[in-house]
């Protein structure tokens, strides 16, 4: 069976800017892609070409086996695309806003009202969209691009701007619009948004793809040491490094952090000396995926 | 596309009648004008002189009951005994002008002639009454001459009826052209433009709905300002092919948006657009008489006043609604809106954005 998204080869410059330079890609029908990278990696853009509101310079692309460009009205009732959570008319209720997107899609008014129980506004649906929160606002406009029951979703950095609480509400609903068998693509700049929603995550910076996979594989082939923590005063740091030589070893004065390739070696003795207070283990993450690909710090 | 043409359309009307800046400069701004020139220059044409009286004056005083009435519809007059007391009143203006009889058949009139028009008026009036007060004592009941005026309605319009269809003209305009723009310039800045793209929905629908929002609002307006002007207080007096207003109107609303379009066209704020939309629409305004009569101004601005689209609503309005002229007279103002709407429609769509650079 043909991916529910294939992109090959895919340019497109702005002047002398390469902001997508030779983007390939394939995704499977159900699956849950993350596209990841810093502002201005070319994430959007490539999403765009995808969605079919900007035309390549170059390069092949294919949705549902269809060419998004130009403007292919078949495929446009298949897909779900969710804008800012500003894209709404002006002085309309969550639930006549609703309304209005399900009616241009022939979506009937009783699914429209089933879509805002799914985003859990139903007690917001006759509040002016002026006036809903921040994350109210995005769960509106996640709704608006779902209410014709699109195949494939495409969310362009959905939880920016919201707070945790928020941010964990939303995450929820994605795993909820991806376990219906639905394929979700979403573009983020979070790590561990990416880490925590997507089958496979696409690595992007400066209009390339660098990488892409699972995430845990992506952390795993780093073979990044893992960095083992316990409170200052457990072990000495002299101590520390002589037990392990092979480790990089720091004491800030709070913690004594040992930075290690065999985590279960250093974690026995430390056990049998019993110098575990206030023990902390953290594997790499993909904040050392992308500095180990870039040589650069990841910054949002 | 039918559900999605009324559904946008919904949902455009809704933000505009939820809207009450939006409400306030379309409709209660311009009827605040039409209210307030409609009621300051309500009297202008058929003003009376007021005049008191100082003591017993025969002219007035035996005038008899059949003349009275047609006296009084010119002539107001108040009786003072203390003279000096009448004086002052003419000299503060507050009456036009006071009379006094002096033994032997002196009347004497005492005006100010810091009013020359009304001073005039009044010397002309009392003039009459003095020369068919004389007639009267003479015995003479069927005089030689006999002067009688009437007025040409339909070349010097009452005030209402010259400002109802300028002032309508400027309602529909502003109405159009800011909704035209804003539509436009907020939905590209909030992506909601984008949005659409995204929906089956085709553009001519997306446009369609604006139109057809736009038509009613105009429509709309049209109501309200006839229902206002018609009240007896204002007086309008509409003549028979008032409908073939309608149409104009309609046409007129096209032109007004593409102009609107074309100043949205250009600016990437809200902000901007009401600017340029203001810059627009207040010299238009003016320069199209739709705020007073074009008939004194200078010939190289009534050339600029025939570009625009306002002047010629305004002239097709005045002719059908107040001067009495039929649905033939019109056709070439219809045609000429019909037609600057195609073209600027054609400039605005070359120029249309979907989204900002």
């Amino acid at each position: 069976m043909p991916a529910t998204i294939s992109v090959t080869d895919l340019h497109k410059s702005y002047g002398d800017i390469h902001a997508v330079d030779g983007v390939s890609f394939e995704v499977d029908e159900g699956e849950f892609l993350g596209i990841l990278g810093p502002n201005g990696a070319g994430k959007t853009t490539t999403l765009e070409i995808v969605e079919g509101l900007r035309r390549a310079d170059s390069g092949q692309v294919r949705v549902l086996g269809e060419s998004p460009w130009p403007r292919n009205t078949r495929l446009l009732p298949r897909i779900g695309v969710q804008l800012q959570a500003s894209s709404f008319f002006e002085r309309l209720t969550a639930r006549e806003q609703i309304n209005t997107f399900a009616s241009l899609y022939g979506v009937p008014a009783k699914r429209a009202d089933q879509m805002l129980e799914t985003v859990g506004l139903v007690e917001k649906a006759t509040t002016r969209t002026e006036n809903l929160s921040g994350g109210q606002a995005q769960r509106l406009s996640i709704a608006c691009a779902l209410v014709h029951d699109p195949d494939v979703v495409f969310l362009d950095e959905p939880t920016s701007g919201l707070d945790p609480q928020g941010r964990r509400n939303l995450w929820d609903l994605l795993r909820d619009i991806n376990r219906q068998g639905r394929t979700v693509v979403l573009t983020t700049h979070y790590l561990d948004e990416a880490e925590a929603l997507c089958d496979r995550v696409a690595i992007m910076d400066l209009g390339k793809i660098l990488e892409i996979g699972p995430p845990a594989s992506l952390v795993r082939g780093l073979d990044a040491p893992t960095r083992i923590s316990v409170e200052t005063g457990a072990a000495s740091e002299e101590e520390a490094r002589s037990l392990f030589p092979d480790a990089e070893v720091s004491d800030d004065g709070v913690s004594l952090t040992i930075a290690t390739r065999s985590p279960a070696a250093v974690l026995s003795e430390l056990a049998e000396r019993n110098a575990l207070h206030g023990l902390s283990v953290k594997g790499a993450t993909l904040e050392d995926v992308f500095l180990n690909l870039t040589g650069r710090e990841y910054r949002a | 596309m039918r559900a999605g043409l009324s559904s946008l359309s919904l949902a455009i009307a809704r933000g505009f009648f939820r809207d009450r800046t939006a409400l306030f400069f379309t409709v209660l701004f311009p009827l605040m004008f039409l209210v307030l020139f409609g009621g300051i220059f309500k009297d202008q044409t058929a003003s009376r002189s007021e005049v008191v009286q100082i003591g017993p004056v025969s002219l007035l005083d035996d005038i008899r009951p059949a003349a009275r009435a047609q006296v009084d519809e010119v002539l107001k007059v108040d009786r003072i005994d203390d003279r000096a007391a009448a004086l002052e009143r003419v000299r503060k203006g507050e009456v036009d002008a006071a009379v006094e009889e002096e033994p032997g058949g002196r009347i004497v009139l005492h005006y100010s002639a810091a009013d020359a028009v009304k001073a005039g008026t009044v010397r002309g009036l009392f003039n009459s009454l003095v020369q068919s007060g004389n007639l009267t004592r003479a015995g003479v009941t069927s005089p030689a001459y006999r002067l009688e005026t009437a007025q040409v309605e339909d070349e010097s319009l009452k005030t209402i009826q010259y400002i109802t269809p300028g002032l309508l003209g400027w309602a529909v305009a502003t109405g159009a052209m800011f909704g035209a723009a804003l539509t436009l310039v907020t939905w590209r800045q909030k992506k909601l433009l984008r949005r659409l793209r995204l929906s089956p929905v085709g553009v001519s629908t997306i446009a369609g709905a604006r139109v057809l929002v736009s038509i009613v609002i105009a429509l709309v307006q049209t109501a309200i300002f006839i229902g206002v002007a018609s009240v007896p207080y204002f007086g309008l007096k509409l003549s028979a092919y008032w409908w073939m207003a309608i149409p104009l109107i309609i046409v007129g609303t096209l032109s007004f948006l593409s102009l609107g379009l074309l100043a949205g066209s250009f600016s990437k704020t809200p902000e901007a657009a009401t600017a340029i939309a203001n810059l627009i629409v207040l010299p238009m305004a003016f320069l199209s008489g739709a705020f007073f009569p074009l008939e004194g101004a200078p010939p190289w601005l009534q050339t600029i006043s025939r570009f625009l689209p306002l002047r010629h609503l305004v002239d097709g309005m005045q002719a059908v609604m107040v001067r009495g002229q039929g649905p033939g007279d019109v056709l070439p103002q219809l045609g000429i809106l019909l037609g600057f709407a195609v073209v600027v429609s054609a400039i605005a769509i070359a120029l249309f954005r979907w989204e900002d650079a």
